[in-house]
């Protein structure tokens, strides 16, 4: 099983389509680990410097819509390969939340107010996120700041991420 | 309780229930192309399970970028084929008859009312306009479709279009669709199924249908659908005559799939299209929509007109009533790629092609190509395009460049005048000749 846990990038937009996670042109790689400079290239968001805001950073917190648009794969993929095993937004693009599941990784929803806490908490601040899959809780922290969050993703996306992904669930099952 | 059609299609296929709302559904088609399928192919070789479920079942084609522009595109194609001929798919389309999938397959007569596909590519739910449950997935789901023939899905929730009253001139379908999605919003129908109905539904061409359905994804929908009818049938005769004896009784056998009078609808949403104006988006997200009135003066810099959105042979004559005599202006360049060698093909009889090149545009080979600013158009930084595709994201046709989506006929006039404006006065109004 991935690990869920580590620095948190903040991206307080809603709507942020596969195109700015990962251009199409890029779309002619045929290995993931190729997909790693190109993370959030042409994300359009204020202040956003790809090269000083995502070294380190293993968690990604956004508003609404995550993932929208093309169903390239290769979104979860560059996340993957930047060590970004999990997402967690107001919802998800249908297709992009099934890639992450089917990849082994995450994309959880939380309520509104639920993200506007934690960006009013944390945003611009190093925070550090902990999840117990098990237990099915967030433990969000920065210095002296902790929130706790208990999450829920269905009994079906539990067993993808256990079971590493999609492919070897299904092999095994159908 | 009766059932949608997307409910009916579900319970006529599934085969398992993993958890709660999850349904495995068997498959009917799985399509493939060039960008999102070679990972898939090279992944089963190295699990051993370099097979596919059905090879009659597997429809592949090379579109995105074709024929190959650099070394790596000319790989991803050199997987394809060698995968096609091992695996002996039959219905395989390289360089000379391949075309853009969402127009090509369509064309081919691989798609029935009733049928479940993916395709790992977003734009697949272009082929619920034929009452199938067609849906966009991810490598991954193409390639356990690939090998099993399967794939999970939420039950899906139906939110329903009723569309009524008049078109008028100058209002396409991809006017029709841009004012639904601005209605609903790009999360709007996030998880949904669209179903098209109502009057205007009834009246529309497959073709029409198929740009309605094409664009359901950018309300965030899995699927859009319309109910099969007549012009289904009829659309499907050629494909079907030996299947049944009569268009009766092949129309008969699809309306069953049609969502039942008391099926639920988690929302409807009923819009009057009779005041619908001309229509194009104006930011960086397809539900920003403007009427191009609104628009009038925007200034262009390319015309783009073809895609799995408006590039099938009822666009290219909707674009050539507007060019016909008449010259691009000369600040603006005009790309044309018909969607399918057969689309392009009867432009030439047509004698479209001939009105397109006197205006100045140039006639690409069919592919996906500008849309994904992939190839053939891609704009440069600051460069604005007028265009019949369905995405506006930042960076989509070329980083730094705008797009600005509109019907056929509002990107020819666009090409003419050289900036946004409205093609009802390059149209010849009812009753003048």
């Amino acid at each position: 099983m991935k690990e869920f846990n580590g620095k948190i990038l903040f991206l307080d937009r809603n709507d942020i389509n596969t195109d700015e996670i990962i251009p199409a042109k890029y779309l002619t790689e045929i290995s993931k680990e190729a997909l790693r400079p190109y993370l959030l290239e042409d994300l359009k968001m204020d202040g956003f410097d790809a090269a000083k805001d995502l070294p380190g950073k293993t968690v990604i917190v956004t508003r609404e819509n995550f993932g929208c648009g093309s169903s390239r794969e290769h979104a979860p993929w560059a996340l993957e390969v930047n060590d970004i095993h999990i997402v967690i937004a107001e919802n998800f693009a249908r297709i992009f939340r099934q890639n992450m599941f089917n990849c082994g990784m995450m994309a959880v929803p939380l309520e509104k107010e639920q993200i506007d806490l934690l960006f009013g908490t944390f945003a611009g601040k190093e925070t550090i996120l902990t999840t117990d899959f098990k237990g099915s809780k967030f433990t969000f922290s920065s210095g002296s700041d902790s929130i706790e969050l208990s999450f829920g993703i269905s009994d079906f996306d539990r067993s993808l991420v256990e079971a590493g992904g999609w492919v070897d669930f299904a092999d095994k099952n159908y | 309780m009766g059932k949608t059609i997307a409910q009916k299609i579900f319970d006529s296929h599934r085969v398992d229930n993993p958890s709660g709302d999850i349904n495995v559904i068997k498959l009917d088609a799985v399509f493939c192309h060039e960008i999102t399928t070679p990972i898939a192919i090279n992944d089963l070789k190295s699990r051993g399970k370099y097979r596919v479920f059905d090879k009659d079942k597997i429809k592949a084609v090379i579109d995105h970028v074709t024929p190959s522009k650099d070394s790596k595109t000319a790989e991803q194609a050199k997987i394809m084929r060698e995968w096609a001929r091992d695996l002996d798919i039959k219905d395989f389309f390289d360089v000379g008859q391949n075309g853009v999938c969402h127009a090509l397959f369509p064309e081919k007569g691989y798609v029935r009312p009733g049928y479940t596909i993916i395709m790992g590519d977003s734009h697949t739910c272009t082929h619920g306009a034929f009452g199938a449950f067609a849906a966009g997935v991810g490598t991954t789901d193409l390639e356990v479709g690939i090998l099993k023939g399967v794939c999970a899905f939420k039950s899906p929730e139906t939110l329903k279009v009723e569309l009524t009253g008049t078109r008028a001139k100058g209002v396409y379908a991809k006017d029709i669709i841009l004012h639904v999605i601005s209605r609903l919003g790009v999360n709007g129908a996030t998880d949904h199924v669209i179903e098209f109905d109502g009057s205007v539904i009834s009246d529309l061409s497959m073709e029409e249908r198929m740009t309605l359905c094409n664009m359901a994804i950018e309300a965030g929908g899995t699927c859009g659908i319309c109910p099969p009818d007549k012009t289904t049938v009829d659309y499907l005769w050629p494909f079907i005559s030996n299947e049944f004896s009569t268009k009766e009784e092949a129309l008969k056998d699809y309306v069953r799939w049609a969502s039942d009078d008391d099926a639920a609808f988690s929302k409807i949403l009923k819009i009057d299209i009779s005041e619908l104006e001309p229509v194009s988006t104006f930011g960086f997200k397809p539900d920003q929509v403007k009427t191009v009135k609104e628009m009038e003066k925007t200034p262009v810099d390319q015309i783009y007109i073809g895609s799995c959105t408006n590039g099938r042979i009822e666009d290219l004559r909707a674009a050539a009533e507007v060019l016909k005599g008449r010259k691009l202006n000369p600040s603006v360049r005009g790309i044309l790629a018909p969607a399918t060698p057969q689309v392009y093909r009867n432009a030439v009889k047509e004698g479209l092609i001939d009105i397109f090149m006197d205006a100045g545009f140039c006639v690409t080979n069919p592919t996906c190509g500008a849309c994904l600013g992939m190839s053939n158009g891609v704009l440069a930084d600051g460069e604005v395009c007028a265009s019949t595709t369905n995405r506006n994201f930042n960076g989509r046709m070329g980083k730094g460049g705008m797009v600005h989506l509109m019907s056929p006929a509002s990107a020819a006039a666009a090409g003419i005048a050289g900036y946004i404006t409205d093609p009802r006065s390059f149209l010849v109004q009812d009753g003048e000749n």
